[in-house]
């Protein structure tokens, strides 16, 4: 749902966006891979993307897999949900981390830990790909009501929380 | 272009489908929800709920129960939509075949996944081609927005007066049924003034309730053969049909896709790919760049699969050095994939090319660019003369 929320977001921005999760089951829980691109013509391609730009971690404990930065280009970002801050950088490619405790900003104003609007508040910081008034414009889209409100603090607190490091 | 401008918006190629279909104003939706066609169903759901989708909606318990229900309203004259997937799309396989052969105009979505074999939940062409046979109109779409426009076409399509055939317009599951892209969905007023011609035609022949009539031909001889002769003969005019539908949908909405076929930079091309769906955007970005490197290649995007389009086909081909086709299927009984094999079919009007099949993107595995570089990059070592491989199953041949 980030990733769709991220596209909307860019489209705002007049950007053309394609993006899509991959997974077999629809199961709660089971590990979902979602890809978006964004660029300023239309884009053709439907392919998985093997060479990203910019990484974000929903899962912490995903960091752990070896194969997790593989194809991310030379100067990369990553924007990765966890408790504990980076010890080291964690892939010679990347040029921009951005971490923030995006479940506890969760669960402390949605009351589920439901990060990714969160995250994608602080993708937006933390790359500065996006404004944050074209992510809080686009969370209407997908949600009504107080829980429209709830993700929008939840998406600011991101944007303003994350911690970002240059390397 | 006469449709007034719309701002885009950003929705699923599921959720595109829902919208589409609500625009044409079904009067009888019967949907059951499959992987990965769900949102298809929950979307039109959620539209009669909220009151702007005005169909009755029948709940079912299964997909050939889906197809019994739009079927039979159908053929009492109502407008219907259905949506399916893989193993849905064979539970309904008996009903879908008399549907056909009712000539009965339905609409049906299917988002392609592999079938039953050896389980399977993921992405592939598998279910459309096993009901290549079953008499329906089958059509391949490649973007979002595409679905979208599709889905208003086939009405014009299936419900013409000279064709009363059914219609399955495909899309990819996963790659195009979860892709997110930004869409024109057309304004209302828009979609019932290109879909108003139909209202102006002769009443198609319907059974009336209270009104008994015989219906079906009971199977033997002539009365079936009678049938058969000129559901073959609807088919054919099908192909003509389905350009003038897109050329006029073009003139209207401002967006056209080639009708039967179409041929991305193919006139001048020494070689053609030929693919079709989510495959064929891809290959045009792949097209773009070795016509950078100097190599004349061209795409031939297969739309419309049923009936074949061998006139158009025969025409974009001929001449061509040679030929690769991609298939996201199997063909159980040949070596090569099964639009190769019927693009084979037209070597006494192209010539005797090599045509080069290449199996790939079966059960989620990607199309993507370095596999179709490789296809053009072979398709042209042929062209030159050079011995070539006849059939290529991409995925067994690269490193793992």
């Amino acid at each position: 749902m980030v990733a769709r929320m991220m596209a909307s977001a860019f489209v705002a921005e007049g950007k053309f966006v394609a993006s899509f999760p991959m997974y077999g089951f629809e199961r709660r829980g089971a590990p979902v891979v979602a890809f978006t691109r964004v660029d300023d013509k239309p884009i053709m391609e439907k392919t998985q993307i093997y060479f990203p730009d910019c990484m974000l971690v929903i899962d912490p404990g995903l960091m752990k897999l070896p194969t997790l930065f593989t194809g991310l280009k030379p100067g990369g970002a990553l924007v990765v949900n966890s408790k504990t801050p980076l010890k080291s950088k964690p892939n010679e490619n990347l040029k921009i981390g951005g971490v923030i405790n995006a479940t506890q900003i969760a669960v402390e104003e949605i009351g589920r830990d439901i990060p990714n609007t969160c995250l994608l508040g602080a993708f937006a910081a933390a790359t500065g790909w996006l404004e944050l008034k074209s992510v809080l414009a686009c969370l209407g889209d997908y949600l009504s009501g107080d829980m429209l409100q709830r993700n929008l603090k939840s998406a600011e607190r991101g944007y303003k929380e994350v911690e970002v490091i240059k390397w | 272009m006469k449709a007034k401008t719309v701002k885009p918006r950003v929705m699923t190629g599921n959720g595109a489908a829902a919208y589409a279909a609500m625009l044409c104003r079904p009067e009888v939706v019967a949907s059951y929800p499959i992987t990965p066609q769900t949102e298809v169903v929950e979307q039109l759901s959620a539209f009669k709920a909220d009151g702007v989708l005005d169909a009755e909606m029948v709940e079912v318990e299964g997909e050939n129960s889906a197809m019994n229900i739009v079927c039979a309203a159908s053929i009492a004259g109502a407008r219907v939509f259905t949506a399916t997937s893989s193993y849905g799309l064979v539970y309904m396989y008996d009903t879908l075949l008399q549907t056909a052969g009712f000539r009965a105009p339905v609409v049906m979505v299917n988002v392609n996944r592999e079938t039953p074999g050896i389980q399977a939940v993921s992405a592939g062409q598998q279910d459309m081609i096993s009901t290549r046979d079953s008499g329906w109109i089958q059509i391949i779409v490649e973007n979002d927005q595409e679905i979208i426009d599709q889905i208003i076409m086939a009405y014009r399509i299936a419900e013409d007066f000279n064709i009363q055939l059914p219609i399955m317009v495909n899309y990819d599951g996963y790659y195009l049924s979860y892709l997110a892209e930004a869409v024109q969905i057309p304004d209302q007023t828009d979609v019932d003034a290109f879909l108003a011609p139909l209202k102006k035609q002769p009443q198609r022949p319907r059974l009336v309730p209270g009104e008994a009539r015989g219906c079906g031909t009971h199977g033997m001889e002539m009365g079936y053969v009678e049938a058969r002769y000129k559901h073959c003969m609807a088919l054919d005019r099908v192909k003509n049909h389905v350009d003038k539908i897109d050329k006029e949908f073009g003139e209207y909405f401002g967006r056209s896709y080639g009708g039967q076929i179409e041929e991305y930079k193919c006139a001048d091309a020494d070689i053609v790919i030929v693919a079709s769906g989510s495959a064929a955007g891809t290959a045009r970005t792949v097209i773009d760049s070795k016509r950078a490197e100097g190599l004349k290649v061209g795409l031939v995007k297969l739309r419309l699969f049923r009936p074949f389009p061998e006139e158009r086909l025969a025409q974009a081909l001929k001449g061509k050095k040679a030929i690769g086709v991609i298939d996201r299927s199997v063909s159980f009984g040949w070596k090569t994939g099964p639009m190769c094999t019927e693009i084979k079919s037209l070597c006494s009007k192209i010539g005797p090319v090599p045509i080069l099949s290449y199996i790939d993107g079966l059960a989620n595995l990607d199309i993507n660019i370095p596999h179709i570089g490789r296809v053009i990059d072979e398709v042209a070592v042929a062209a030159k003369g050079k011995p070539y491989q006849e059939v290529t199953w991409i995925p067994m041949e690269e490193e793992r």
